[in-house]
């Protein structure tokens, strides 16, 4: 379906990308943010507040991001499409929500804009270290979606894209951007609403009498219903069958667990995105992701001017990771250099995959401000060396 | 009467029985009875008030929803056939906000423990008071964490022991009522397991008043906190609070602390009016924003 007119704000704007990533979820048909003020994510809110009256939704600002990240899941489940946001600290809080919408397999948002961990941190400035806390960060088994922007046009963009993977698995999508991107100003173009393609909230057709909340699927995602529409369901965070009941046994925990985790492991071909640049001869791969691949270019060109191939490898949606492009992409070249500002954590994930057909390199960063490209240069021309 | 004829005369009855609905069937999860709550345990009574509330009320059943938390109370919205929500320990309240705040044509009850509601959410009921969201909040107090075996909790009455106060209780614990009464709660109740009557009359009030209204129901668990108090069985609980309740409606509910094995205060001590939160929000947007103001009526059928 198209989006919602009254929700698109259409035209060229001059946003920073928290504006942007609100419009974005605007234009999402997103009608219910819960927030709690964190650095450097507040602007998303704050426009949100002042906007969704004109929209027609909710915003409340909740007394904790414990409290904001399951308001939202409420919301969702009386049929709106709900988001929260915040940065590292709020999203260690949120972390037991994210368990429980993943568990009830929850269509809903969380944006982070990362800022230099851990603990409190660095408050205003960037960091990107929160990447494998999006993907594992509640406890037990599960599989989570996570974009990253680089961009604010990206975070008007792909926020369309979060919500519309949110509704077709049925899962928590994280949008990890960064206070770089967060805070950096640019032209954002908002596309006429019968533009902007919405995947619909998957309401099950089939009468209450017949219908199972947790019913195991051909595409292994079950559909929904919402509250108030005579269904009478029951949803828990125990482990349950498919009736949504709980059942204490090894062989439900077994194809409960195993079904949420296969529904984004099975469909990751059809959920990855990724842009590259220059690969073609490339001798060296940067992989590269949100701000730092965007300074990661400036390395790659002085690493072209003293004569080495480089090209650029940027996952767009990193959980789930582009396995098998990856993979391809290590058999063409001598080395791979992951640029990230953290001190290893996409890094590992490259290495797991590829670290036995070819050299892995990391150019690590600690947050605060973002690479010197003579480091990124540095390590493209020792990577080959 | 032949032996044969006893038999069969018994056999029809008992298929007659069999056969007979229970008289909450409709609003009970047959297909998970029998429950997980021990005999003698004021869990099942407070559910049997409350169906019989849901019974009484106008609202049309398929737009009421139960959300719990965590414990032997958080069990409760899996065994009520309504839309139910089993969700995290003590996030019961700011689940139940955003359920009400997305579709206000919905009536939300969050059934939980003393627990779950006052100490891990602690935080989220006082919120809820103050901002007076519109949903019902059932508090079973039991005194202790049964679930886990029966550690203290912020209800324990001072001396009481439990197995993390093995020498008694010293922390002064909360008087619900109170708490709720200051943070802006426009409904505030307690009763005790014994009061059947009362205590549905009262949930039935809770339900019907717009805005945050509390419902306390002092329960037995002779399980663990009667029986680490030598407090008898269950029989002696109920004996207990014949004895030792008293109706005072309108009490100040400074008054309202429970000692141990003293008096326990019920009765009606709040019932007033205050803009709820969605009501509070639309009056402002719609002063300030006139014409422009869209209001959020939930998600439509077509959307």
């Amino acid at each position: 379906m198209k989006a919602d007119p009254q929700g698109v704000l259409t035209g060229a704007h001059y946003l920073d990308g928290d504006h942007a990533c609100c419009e974005g979820a605007l234009a999402a048909g997103c009608r219910f943010v819960a927030g709690y003020p964190i650095t450097p994510s507040t602007e998303v809110v704050e426009r949100f507040a002042a906007r969704i009256p004109l929209v027609g939704g909710i915003f409340i600002q909740m007394e904790d991001e414990l409290a904001s990240s399951i308001a939202i899941l409420g919301a969702a489940w009386a049929g709106a499409k709900a988001m929260t946001v915040t940065s590292g600290p709020g999203l260690s809080l949120m972390m037991e929500h994210v368990g429980l919408a993943a568990m009830l397999e929850t269509p809903c948002v969380f944006v982070d804009v990362q800022r230099g961990g851990p603990s409190t941190g660095l408050p205003t400035l960037p960091g990107q270290a929160d990447m494998m806390q999006a993907r594992w960060g509640s406890h037990g088994d599960y599989e989570i979606i996570a974009l990253s922007p680089n961009s604010p046009q990206e975070c008007f963009d792909l926020m369309i894209n979060a919500f519309n993977l949110s509704e077709q698995y049925r899962v928590p999508v994280f949008f990890m951007m960064d206070e770089c991107v967060g805070h950096m100003t640019e032209k954002v173009v908002i596309p006429e609403a019968d533009e902007i393609e919405i995947y619909p909230r998957r309401f099950s057709a089939k009468p209450p009498s017949e219908y199972l909340p947790f019913e195991s699927t051909e595409d292994l995602v079950p559909d929904i219903v919402k509250a108030g529409d005579g269904y009478r369901f029951h949803v828990t965070g125990l482990t349950h069958d498919e009736q949504g009941y709980p059942v204490m046994s090894a062989q439900c925990q077994e194809g409960l667990v195993r079904r949420l985790v296969d529904k984004i492991r099975k469909n990751a071909d059809e959920i990855v995105l990724y842009k590259e640049l220059d690969i073609k001869d490339a001798e060296v791969l940067v992989l590269s992701y949100g701000i730092s691949q965007r300074v990661s270019l400036r390395g790659i060109e002085m690493a072209k001017k003293k004569g080495i191939k480089t090209g650029l490898f940027r996952p767009v949606i990193v959980w789930p990771f582009p396995e098998k492009r990856l993979k391809q992409l290590a058999k063409k070249v001598k080395a791979i250099v992951v640029v990230e500002m953290n001190y290893g954590q996409i890094y590992y994930e490259v290495e797991r995959l590829v670290g036995s057909a070819v050299n892995v390199v990391l150019v690590p960063h600690g947050g605060g401000t973002v690479h010197d490209p003579e480091d990124i240069c540095d390590a493209i021309v020792g990577a080959v060396k | 009467m032949s032996a044969k004829t006893t038999t069969a005369k018994k056999a029809s009855a008992k298929k007659a029985a069999a056969e007979k609905a229970h008289p909450m069937e409709g609003l009970l999860r047959m297909d998970r009875i029998p429950h997980i709550w021990c005999p003698t345990c004021g869990i099942g009574t407070t559910v049997s008030c409350f169906i019989s509330a849901l019974q009484q009320i106008e609202t049309p059943l398929e737009k009421v929803c139960v959300v719990s938390g965590i414990g032997c109370t958080g069990r409760v919205a899996g065994y009520i056939k309504l839309d139910s929500f089993h969700t995290t320990h003590g996030r019961a309240v700011p689940f139940a906000t955003g359920l009400k705040l997305a579709n206000p044509e919905l009536k939300v009850v969050v059934f939980s423990g003393d627990g779950d509601l006052i100490a891990i959410g602690g935080n989220h009921f006082i919120h809820a008071a103050r901002r007076n969201v519109d949903i019902t909040v059932i508090c079973v107090n039991n005194f202790n964490y049964a679930m886990t075996g029966g550690q203290v909790a912020p209800t324990t009455p001072l001396t009481a022991k439990t197995s993390t106060s093995p020498y008694g209780c010293y922390e002064q614990p909360f008087n619900i009522p109170y708490l709720a009464e200051c943070c802006g709660a426009v409904y505030v109740a307690r009763w005790t397991a014994l009061h059947i009557r009362r205590q549905t009359k009262s949930m039935i009030e809770a339900l019907n008043k717009p805005g945050f209204s509390v419902v306390e129901v002092i329960t037995p668990c002779s399980t663990l906190y009667a029986r680490r108090n030598k407090l008898g069985d269950g029989l002696n609980l109920m004996k207990f609070y014949h004895e030792s309740a008293e109706i005072r409606h309108g009490a100040d509910t400074r008054d309202l602390d429970i000692t141990f094995q003293e008096k326990i205060i019920c009765g009606k001590f709040v019932d007033r009016e205050r803009p709820t939160c969605l009501e509070a929000l639309e009056a402002r947007h719609d002063k300030v924003l006139g014409d422009k103001y869209v209001k959020y009526g939930g998600v439509r059928e077509d959307d």
